[in-house]
């Protein structure tokens, strides 16, 4: 099976910090990657790169097979990959559908009441359909990681990149989110998520990837890494679930 | 009496303002562009309509037909060919770029059109009116402010119902998380520039009917438009169109005690607005 997203020697530096140091993974098509690292390992600068929002210095970056390495973020996103924000982004002055909406008519290129119909379903679906029409800058933490997860979806993604969209919840509310990530999974959306809260990473993933320095150090079943000697040591002293 | 005729011809002749300030307005809204060329632009509209009136013998305000699409691809190539370059984190350059573009549109005005005034004719409803009440009020700056209330209230709807006006907001908002929508932004600047000049040619024409204009002209109703705008506070279209008509009643007003005091006490209600109320008397209530 080929990949649907592929990294091959990407490399990112800024003067001496390098945050992607000859990376190179592939994510195949349906699956659920886990991404790990202490912060500042580059694990956000990989999803900067991959969404466009930075160029790569060296390295090639193949959506379905295809080249993508040099293409704009606006293009990118209309190719199918899309992302959530670890600090929530919202349009804060437009409505929670006026934000899904953006996403449904740019991204996903929809137009009219298939638009309208799309987002609503999107909105149902991630729990925020009730808010519809609350603005974007007047939400809770929970409802704003609802929110980006919602755009991410109305842009009708492919792959859809998550960063840290758990951290900062309570207990019931990251079941609630694993639950929605779970189902939108087995619509058949690829997934590569960047997390801290380890437990609701293990809950959806099937791979998990560490990296370091930006570079990865480890990749292969979930529970074979959490056993190995380089998250133990990365996350030494830190409480797994923290 | 006479100072009730000055308050109503100066609140009509508010829409004409209105009408330079909405592109300037618009422009500024979604892409924090300043456009010193704005005036010039105007002045530009209505060279325009005389080219197209004179050639083919049309009335100007039939030749809007061929001016606003006209001015609006301008428009649209001025954005992705020039000004898109420029824009960046740092507004010095677009601002630049516009004060250099005004400097050489006026210039070609001037080898294409002479320095002397030119005038649009429009023919009989030029000095057409009509009786309101004890009031004589003329049909054409009755029609300029009817056009002003509806493209304020069409650019409003635009703005807050359609696919385009959302994308205007969005990258407005956050211009770096809109093109992760996959929003593309020089394509979105574009329409929002030929958006605005459409507009516009609007006022370009309404303003050839109304004076004289030449090729310096653009100056000044530069000035008239951002002091519409900063009255009515940024990023409020309808406040806008409230901007131009105190503009307008000011300066009328002012032209009532003397004649020569018109332009200036349109400046001094601008100035006494900016004291007391810096972010103008209507500002986005959420911005």
């Amino acid at each position: 099976m080929s990949a649907i997203l592929e990294l091959q020697g990407v490399k990112k530096a800024f003067g001496a910090v390098v945050v992607a140091d000859d990376q190179s993974w592939s994510l195949q098509p349906g699956e659920a990657l886990g991404v790990l690292g202490p912060n500042g390992a580059g694990k956000t600068s990989m999803f900067n790169l991959v969404t466009g929002t930075l160029s790569t210095d060296a390295g090639t970056i193949r959506l379905d097979g295809q080249d993508i390495t040099g293409w704009s973020a606006a293009k990118r996103c209309r190719a199918g990959i899309a992302r959530s924000f670890q600090v929530p982004q919202p349009f804060a002055h437009m409505t929670v559908f006026e934000n899904a909406y953006v996403a449904a008519t740019q991204g996903a290129g929809l137009s009219g009441r298939a638009a309208e119909a799309h987002c609503l379903d999107v909105l149902d679906r991630t729990g925020l359909v009730a808010k519809s029409n609350v603005q974007a800058g007047g939400l809770t933490l929970l409802e704003r990681k609802r929110l980006e997860l919602s755009r991410a979806l109305c842009a009708k993604p492919r792959v859809i990149l998550l960063d840290e969209i758990a951290g900062g919840l309570t207990e019931n509310e990251c079941q609630s989110l694993i639950q929605t990530i779970r189902d939108v999974h087995a619509t058949g959306v690829s997934i590569v998520w960047i997390e801290h809260v380890v437990h609701a990473l293990l809950a959806v993933v099937s791979r998990l990837m560490v990296i370091d320095f930006g570079r990865k150090i480890a990749e292969g079943e979930p529970q074979a890494i959490m056993q190995s000697r380089e998250v133990k040591e990365i996350y030494l002293g830190i409480e797994a679930d923290a | 009496m006479d100072w009730l005729n000055a308050i109503v011809q100066g609140t009509l002749l508010g829409g004409l303002y209105a009408l330079f300030a909405a592109g300037l307005s618009l422009i500024f809204g979604v892409m924090r562009l300043v456009n010193i060329a704005h005036g010039d632009l105007i002045v530009l509209s209505a060279y325009v309509a005389l080219s197209f009136s004179v050639s083919l013998g049309l009335n100007p305000l039939l030749a809007l037909v061929l001016v606003v699409p006209t001015m609006a691809l301008v428009g649209y190539a001025l954005q992705r060919l020039i000004l898109n370059r420029t824009m960046g984190e740092d507004i010095l350059p677009p601002l630049l770029v516009t004060f250099g573009l005004s400097v050489i549109l006026q210039n070609v005005l001037l080898m294409g059109y002479s320095a002397d005034p030119q005038n649009l004719q429009a023919g009989a409803i030029e000095t057409a009116s009509v009786s309101l009440g004890p009031l004589a009020v003329g049909v054409m700056p009755v029609m300029v402010f009817v056009t002003a209330v509806v493209v304020i209230a069409a650019l409003q709807w635009m703005f807050y119902r359609t696919a385009l006006g959302r994308a205007f907001r969005a990258t407005s908002d956050r211009q770096d998380v809109a093109q992760l929508m996959g929003l593309n932004r020089a394509h979105v600047f574009g329409l929002a520039m030929a958006l605005s000049l459409a507009v516009t040619a609007l006022a370009g024409v309404f303003l050839g009917i109304r004076t004289a204009f030449d090729p310096a002209a653009g100056g000044t109703r530069l000035i008239f438009g951002f002091e519409a705008v900063i009255i009515g506070g940024l990023g409020n279209l309808w406040g806008t169109l409230a901007g131009g008509v105190i503009l307008g009643v000011a300066q009328t007003l002012g032209a009532k005690i003397d004649p020569g005091y018109q332009i200036l006490a349109g400046h001094i209600a601008f100035l006494i607005i900016l004291a007391l109320r810096p972010r103008g008397l209507f500002p986005r209530i959420d911005a």
